[in-house]
């Protein structure tokens, strides 16, 4: 282990140990911080929903293996983060949960993270499938796996607030519906 | 570890006990589902379906009383929103306690997220769609009397209950598995019920709604004489994970008797 990784696992610890996580029962009733699956990030850290609590959150999900969609829900969650002056959109974080349990490993997250140009404001997360159904289950997203390792899925973008209520949602890809647009302007 | 799952895990190393839930084998095989398995969604892809146990009956009131008992994040008026509608165990006195006369009745009002909590808590999970399809399929006699019509009367039959008839106890005869009440008591809850979105029209099923769904878009019945399953589709997959419904409840699955699910 160099110094610097070293340095980047205590602070990445540290940051564990010392976050501000709400117990589950703090948060309110319908926020999505409510659940507790297991995510583990483009990076290989373990996190949870409730690490993104503080300011907005883009949620969809996705699968690398995916060649018509999903680069468009890239592309959108990108957009309608875009909206927003330099300055601001840097609060909106971003997090892309694969339904891909298997084929999405942490480094696969990573090369599809750089593909998409991802910055730091990026999450792009993996969980065991039960974890997978869960977080899809809480947000609304439908989702099966084809025999071909291919998924059917639904490609809804959902907006968060600092407390992980869903404060918009959209499903229209390759464009921003004015209704996330409002709700981003006014949270970020 | 997360104390849901440490409970699962004990709950696991403590089944085979007398308190633990009554759980029949079933063998799996190749088995030809009403809803596409394959790539393309108008063909049929028989697939095959592992062995796996599942509960003989769908949890009861009794059942589900005691796990609230032992968990108190899940008793009425302590679940979040985000978890389970206002109607979260509606019919219940109070928090702890159920109707009367319904102990042996089937557990309803509960959501995805609560019913899969239970089973959790007894070191199972909640079966698959096709989990449940296969095992539906039996009867007393046959482990698949689908093709037969009257098997699909009976379940029609069911359907044609009015629903303000009380629920009768879970109990019935059982099938050539051992499994009970998959038909006609309540409708059950499946891990997997947002994977069957199907497309509101099934003549529309070669033009899939690419807009919504990436992939091959929206699934249709290939079965289409089979409304018995077709209802059960409908119904699922027009549930969100916090919605309960008066005849909805669940039982649970695991890999094998005793065994990770």
């Amino acid at each position: 282990m160099t110094h610097l990784d070293r340095r980047t696992a205590l602070v990445a610890l540290a940051a564990t140990v010392l976050a501000p996580a709400a117990p589950a029962a703090d948060w309110p009733g319908d926020s999505l911080y409510r659940i507790a699956p297991r995510l583990v990030d483009q990076d290989g850290r373990a996190f949870g929903l409730a690490d993104l609590a503080g300011g907005p959150v883009l949620v969809s999900m996705f699968y690398s293996g995916c060649e018509m969609v999903c680069p468009l829900i890239f592309e959108t969650v990108a957009l309608a983060r875009n909206v927003l002056p330099a300055g601001r959109r840097e609060r909106v974080r971003v997090l892309m949960v694969s339904f891909d349990s298997e084929r999405d490993t942490v480094a696969q997250l990573k090369r599809t993270a750089e593909a998409h140009h991802c910055d730091a404001g990026w999450t792009l997360a993996r969980a065991a499938a039960p974890d997978v159904r869960l977080v899809a289950a809480a947000l609304g997203i439908q989702y099966r796996r084809l025999p071909s390792g291919a998924f059917n899925h639904s490609s809804d973008i959902v907006l968060l607030d600092g407390l992980g209520r869903i404060t918009a949602r959209s499903a229209r890809l390759g464009e921003v519906e004015p209704a996330l647009a409002t709700a981003l302007a006014r949270l970020a | 570890m997360h104390p849901r799952r440490l409970a699962a895990a004990l709950g696991l190393a403590l089944s085979g006990l007398a308190q633990a839930a009554d759980y029949a084998s079933l063998p799996g095989g190749r088995f030809d589902s009403a809803l596409p398995q394959g790539d393309a969604p108008d063909a049929v892809v028989t697939v095959g379906v592992a062995p796996f146990a599942l509960r003989r009956t769908p949890v009861t009131v009794a059942e589900y009383a005691r796990f609230v008992e032992t968990h108190p994040e899940w008793r009425r008026g302590a679940v979040p929103a985000l978890l389970a509608d206002a109607r979260y165990l509606v019919g219940w006195r109070g928090p702890l306690e159920p109707p009367p006369g319904a102990a042996a009745r089937p557990v309803v009002d509960v959501s995805w997220f609560a019913a899969r909590a239970f089973c959790e808590s007894e070191g199972a999970r909640l079966p698959t769609w096709l989990e449940w399809e296969y095992a539906a399929a039996a009867d007393e006699t046959r482990t698949d009397a689908r093709a037969d019509p009257a098997w699909r009367r009976r379940i029609l039959g069911w359907y044609e209950r009015p629903g303000s008839a009380a629920l009768p106890d879970v109990g019935g005869p059982p099938d050539v598995h051992g499994v009970s009440d998959l038909h006609g008591v309540v409708w059950e809850w499946v891990e997997d019920f947002n994977a069957l979105f199907i497309s509101g029209d099934s003549r529309t099923q070669g033009d899939p709604d690419r807009a919504r769904f990436c992939g091959a878009g929206a699934i249709g019945l290939l079965d289409r004489e089979n409304y018995a399953v077709l209802m059960r589709v409908a119904f699922l997959s027009s549930l969100g994970a916090a919605d309960t419904a008066g005849t909805l409840g669940f039982r649970c699955a695991r890999a094998q008797p005793g065994v990770s699910p």
